[in-house]
């Protein structure tokens, strides 16, 4: 097929966008969480300032081009004497900024101090970045989820980390953001004020598809997170073979690299190759069956197919055996 | 400056272009290549900086078409992100940083002081050849990869990523020295070279302006350098200071470039605020407010831009303590920034004012650049940080004071020595124009993405969530405006080379040393160092218009 | 007054100076070689003396920045350091203490050759002169010997950055180590045989030396502080290697390569300094690339007084 069609085939096969909430304000998205306050207050604050400054500063130098301005340089004006320096003129232009500035800086210190000190209480919920999804490790639930969900009025704390380059996890409606660093442990907490759906993106450049590591957290009205939790549960235990495959091919961000009616993206597509006798980097030829599609999942750098970089992150711990068969079954399916 | 009678070194009336100058002394490729003069090498300069601003201009445009519709537009992921870096490495690297100091500076600051060249010529061209090889080197990577890391080349994804990293920063690393040589240079300079009456606070404020630059180009240029260096050395030979797989910190790449990068804002601006505070008196036909203020605090501005580089880092992993401290310390460079926009305003108070090409410049930057730093505030509010930090209201911020500080003001101190140093006047009307074009596209451009940013909008995204759609177009919108009055300019400053009426030693009745010889300047700029009894913002009343010569004369003792 | 522009000017030099009206040197075609009021003073300054205090001035700026380039790999050095002292301590065995003050003195002599080439400068005295460069440059070409000596050494015992990392020998091996910590070496060898014979199998364990009583001081603390046996070993419950002991020699190849780096800058800069001296050229008005050259080398020389006991002389 032409390049152009693969392209938007590429794209009909995009997991859907996160829609972006209406907001009842101009400048921000709907204040959705209970530090957002301060951010909005503050925000606001230098918002009129800034203002009130520019108009200020734009209003005098039109005043003073309009009343001053020359008739002609043959005219030959002098200008009016007037002092070249006053320095109490300049001490008070001074200190009265300074003595704007500081409650700023008092109040995002306050503000930043609260937002980075989670309540002892805070639920824990696991969030890893990675080239290019995010996935989110719930209590009791063994297979991570594209999807960010929380009780309302309940602090959680986010513990972050990422698996290959720095990321960021950015939930615009609850202002706040913390960078994903391979290597370390990060956390951000948030206590959602609203129910709603709000998006998450990656804020810190990741590469080719930064831009679609996108996601969203659901606040689930009280007893819906539980709820929900306990079905997931359920039906990741249940899901067993073709259906448990599929659900992992979303959950676990392959995805965002394989796809499965044949466009290649970054990683091979599924479909059509088990069974295959494909050449790999460096020329000698493999068969995709179970045993190179374990080691695919478990030790990627091993055979990388002749054309395809090597992008794929290990999935070492992150696959039971029963996920592994589940994948395999799947992509059999895949004729 | 030395009394009327006794400007002996200003030029008869006629000059014409075919008396002896600098661009005349000496003819043939060689002689430029290999000269010792400052004015030739800045003008070398300027052209050079002008070319990468053409090119990283020209991968902005693409950039903004890329993102008139939320898919894809006309280019791919790949390809988009390569633009996106290279626009920031070029004009970062290759045209803000040079730009107003070793381009303007190196023309017109030795005579503005009254020298004659700048202390080690051979130390000054090695520059600019030095800036021609790491351009080289940069570009390379063009044809070979390209580079898509975003200028800020973080770890570990630029010592992974399989674009040609190594060839760009080995070009960045190299212009390091390029700016360190001219800020060696120039620090020399003013405290050798000075004529006998050029006490320091006597200099012009560009000079002021240029000596705090230097100062920090040599004090933080060698950090960027060793960090560029260590990224090299890690991707190549996967040594493991950066790379958390090896043991290494890829956090510790972030206090490394930050440590240089945010005084490397502060080399871009500072030069910026020279430039205006040259022009304002001279279009407003009276002495600066405050001179000594706004000296001292260029130095302040530079002192303290060493301290602040974590308020790029708050949400990296830092810790709050950490934070705090460079978050108070920000605040205060606001103050001797808010003293000189004041200082420049109270200039114009019952003043005269001349409102031609360069002086709207000036007047745009007022606005524009007061826009910009006041955004800079809501950015070193920490919590408010949080949830701007890397979305598109910081790439409003820093474009505001990039472009409309720095360019704007580069801009015009472009139309202001223009005439001194090609000896043509450019067609005001037109000058006029494009400066409109260029202060409108500069808001239409950058005011929208305040908001998208505020609203959440992630930085460097070549998708985006259809909603935003409504304010990038807008935003492209101002990106062609600024094409345009870009275009516009460089029509008309090239033209008046040929065609531009000749200009007279003083066209706009100034009273610094560069004005006293002819437009263009002698290639010894000066037969004996001229006297200087007066500051560099006085005597405006002792100038007078001449319309035969469309310039300013001393005004005679006796009726002619 | 006559105007600037309508004087005749005499021909331009290649360069492109010109000749300003009053001087009358022409002889000098060398490039930079001024034409104002003698040999040797550039046409932009006045004086001798206001040249050299330029000059001056420029080498103290431009050793400034050499310090905040060093400053960097120090700075990284700090941060591992302090947060892995065992990998430094492991490390430093491996380094030939003898080559490395050896190197010191090398170097220290060379800046008092350089010193004293000043004062041969100022007073003219050519043939000191030369023969105190010479002894310089000689200093420099036996310094970098001696480092060629213990990279080789190096390359060969295995000890290279990154994953390049695979000694040859283990650290209680060597000689540096069994004679600070003999009983501290015994132990370890008698650690890593038993590790040995388990991975084989039950009777050949059966075989291994018993640890009968416990391990006292002398034995257990050098293998700790080295991060041979515990928590920051790459075997924790056995003896190995602590972990990324590579880092170390990363930031020893890359801080001892960009000195001598430099040390070869500086061996050009004097050898250029030779010949010009050779030709006669300082004298007490104009002396100032041998005073510049020699603050360069003061410097060189100090970096190194702070590289050697950070690398070698950890304890």
């Amino acid at each position: 097929m032409t390049s152009s069609m693969s392209i938007l085939l590429a794209f009909a096969a995009e997991p859907k966008l996160p829609k972006l909430p209406d907001s009842p304000y101009f400048w921000m998205p709907p204040s959705a969480s209970v530090t957002a306050e301060n951010t909005d207050t503050l925000y606001n604050a230098m918002l009129w300032m800034s203002v009130f400054f520019t108009v200020a500063i734009a209003y005098t130098m039109f005043r003073f081009c309009t009343k001053y301005r020359a008739k002609s340089r043959a005219a030959n004006e002098i200008a009016q004497k007037t002092s070249e320096h006053n320095t109490m003129l300049e001490l008070t232009w001074s200190i009265i900024p300074l003595c704007i500035v500081v409650p700023l800086f008092v109040g995002g210190f306050k503000g930043f101090v609260d937002l980075r000190t989670p309540p002892k209480a805070a639920m824990e919920i696991r969030a890893t970045g990675q080239k290019w999804k995010w996935l989110f490790t719930y209590p009791g639930l063994g297979t991570p989820d594209d999807t960010l969900h929380v009780p309302v009025n309940t602090p959680v704390r986010m513990v972050i980390n990422a698996v290959d380059v720095i990321h960021s996890l950015y939930i615009p409606s609850f202002r706040t953001k913390m960078d994903a660093v391979p290597g370390r442990y990060t956390d951000m907490w948030f206590k959602a004020t609203q129910v709603g759906d709000y998006p998450i993106f990656c804020a810190e450049y990741c590469g080719t598809s930064h831009s679609d590591m996108l996601s969203h957290v659901v606040v689930h009205p009280p007893g819906g997170y539980e709820k929900w939790l306990a079905k997931t549960i359920a039906a990741a235990d249940s899901l067993t073979g073709v259906d448990r495959g599929v659900m992992l091919y979303e959950k676990q961000g392959c995805s965002t690299c394989h796809s499965v009616d044949g466009t290649p993206k970054v990683g091979p597509s599924w479909k059509g190759i088990f069974g295959k006798m494909e050449a790999m980097t460096g020329g000698a030829p493999m068969k995709v069956d179970e045993n190179y599609l374990r080691e695919s999942m478990m030790d990627p750098q091993a055979h990388i197919v002749m054309g395809f970089t090597p992008a794929m992150p290990t999935y070492q711990g992150k696959l039971s055996d029963k996920d592994i068969d589940g994948l395999i079954e799947y992509i059999k399916s895949l004729k | 400056m030395a009394s009327p009678s006794t400007t002996a070194d200003v030029v008869a009336p006629r000059s014409t272009s075919s008396d002896d100058n600098y661009l005349t002394h000496d003819k043939g490729v060689l002689s430029w290549i290999f000269t010792l003069d400052h004015k030739r090498i800045g003008v070398m300069y300027l052209f050079s900086v002008l070319a990468a601003f053409a090119l990283g201009g020209f991968f902005a445009l693409i950039v903004r078409t890329e993102l008139l519709t939320p898919g894809r537009t006309i280019i791919d992921h790949d390809t988009y992100n390569k633009m996106f870096t290279l626009h920031g490495a070029i004009m970062v690297f290759l045209v803000i940083i040079p730009g107003i100091p070793a381009a303007l500076g190196n023309i017109i600051m030795p005579l503005q002081l009254g020298a004659k060249d700048v202390a080690f010529p051979r130390l000054n061209l090695a520059s600019y050849h030095l800036w021609i090889v790491g351009a080289c080197f940069m570009l390379s990577s063009l044809v070979i990869n390209a580079v898509d890391t975003g200028w800020t080349f973080y770890t570990p994804y630029s010592t992974t990523t399989s674009t040609a990293v190594v060839p760009a920063a080995f070009g960045a690393f190299i212009l390091g020295f390029s700016s360190i040589f001219t800020g060696l240079n120039f620090i020399v300079t003013m405290h050798k070279l000075r004529p006998p009456g050029m006490h320091f606070f006597r200099m012009p404020l560009f000079c002021w302006a240029l000596y705090s630059t230097a100062l920090i180009q040599v004090l933080a240029t060698p950090v960027i350098g060793i960090t560029l260096l260590m990224m090299i050395v890690e991707r190549t030979l996967h040594i493991g200071i950066f790379d958390p797989t090896l043991g290494g910190d890829p956090v510790l790449f972030q206090h490394f470039f930050w440590f240089y990068s945010h005084p490397a804002v502060y080399i871009m601006i500072v030069p910026a605020f020279g430039v205006i505070g040259d022009i304002i008196p001279v279009f407003s036909r009276k002495r600066i407010f405050g001179y000594k203020f706004i000296a001292i605090s260029s130095l302040a501005i530079a002192f303290l831009g060493f301290l602040v580089w974590g308020h790029h880092m708050f949400v990296s992993g830092q810790s709050v303590l950490a934070g705090t401290i460079f978050s108070a310390i920000t605040f205060l460079i606001a103050i001797p920034t808010a003293i000189k926009v004041f200082n420049w305003l109270t200039t114009m108070y019952k003043g005269v004012i001349h409102l031609d090409t360069p002086m709207l410049y000036a007047l745009a930057f007022l606005w524009v650049f007061t826009i910009g730093g006041l955004t800079g505030i809501f950015l070193a509010v920490m919590s408010v940080d949080v949830h701007l930090h890397d979305t598109y209201f910081v790439v409003a911020h820093f474009h505001y004071v990039m472009m409309g500080g720095a360019i704007t003001a580069f801009m015009g101190g472009l139309h202001y020595w223009w005439p001194k140093a090609f000896g043509r006047m450019y067609d005001e009307k037109l000058g006029r124009i494009a400066a409109g074009f260029v202060f409108t596209g500069l808001n239409v451009t950058f005011f929208p993405q305040f908001i998208l940013g505020s609203r959440g909008m992630p930085r460097r995204y070549y998708n985006y969530l259809p909603e935003f759609q409504p304010l990038h177009q807008l935003s492209t919108l101002g990106a062609y405006t600024l094409a345009v009055g870009f275009l516009l300019t460089a029509y008309y400053l090239f033209r008046s080379l040929k065609h531009g009426r000749i200009a007279p030693a003083n066209p706009w009745g100034a009273t610094t040393l560069e004005w006293q010889c002819s437009s263009p300047p002698p290639y010894y700029n000066f037969h004996k160092p001229p006297a200087v009894t007066q500051g560099p913002y006085d005597g405006y009343e002792n100038l007078v218009y001449d319309e035969k010569i469309g310039g300013y004369v001393p005004r005679k003792a006796n009726p002619a | 007054m006559t105007q600037s522009t309508s004087e005749s000017v005499t021909k331009p030099k290649a360069g492109g100076h010109g000749t300003p009206p009053q001087a009358g040197h022409d002889e000098h075609a060398d490039h930079g070689h001024g034409h104002g009021d003698g040999p040797h003073l550039a046409h932009h300054f006045d004086t001798y003396q206001q040249q050299f205090d330029a000059g001056k001035l420029g080498i103290w700026l431009f050793l400034l920045t050499e310090v905040l380039f060093f400053s960097g790999l120090f700075c990284a050095y700090t941060v591992y350091r302090a947060q892995h002292p065992e990998v430094f301590v492991y490390a430093h065995y491996f380094l030939n203490t003898n080559m490395g003050a050896l190197n010191t003195c090398v170097l220290l002599i060379s800046s008092l050759t350089a010193a004293w080439a000043v004062r041969n400068a100022q007073l003219a005295q050519k043939g000191l002169l030369i023969f105190n460069i010479v002894i310089t440059i000689a200093c420099a070409f036996t310094f970098m010997t001696v480092k060629y000596f213990e990279y080789a050494h190096k390359f060969h015992d295995g000890l290279l950055p990154g994953p390049n990392f695979h000694p040859t020998e283990q650290v209680w091996e060597l000689d540096s180590f069994k004679q600070k910590h003999p009983e501290a070496a015994e132990f370890a060898e008698m650690l890593s045989k038993r590790a040995e014979a388990r991975a084989k199998g039950t009777a050949a364990e059966k075989e291994a030396p018993l640890i009968t009583q416990r391990p006292t001081e002398e034995q257990i603390e050098p293998l700790m502080k080295a991060g041979l046996i515990g928590p920051n070993s790459e075997e924790p419950m056995g003896i190995s290697r602590p972990r990324n002991a590579h880092v170390f020699f990363s930031i020893y190849f890359f801080m001892t390569g960009l000195h001598g780096i430099h040390v070869i800058g500086g061996i050009i800069v004097w050898a250029w300094l030779l010949k010009r001296a050779v030709r006669g050229e300082f004298g007490p008005k104009y002396f100032g690339p041998i005073d510049y050259a020699a603050l360069y080398w003061h410097l060189v020389d100090l970096v190194w007084i702070y590289l050697f006991p950070l690398l070698y002389l950890i304890h």
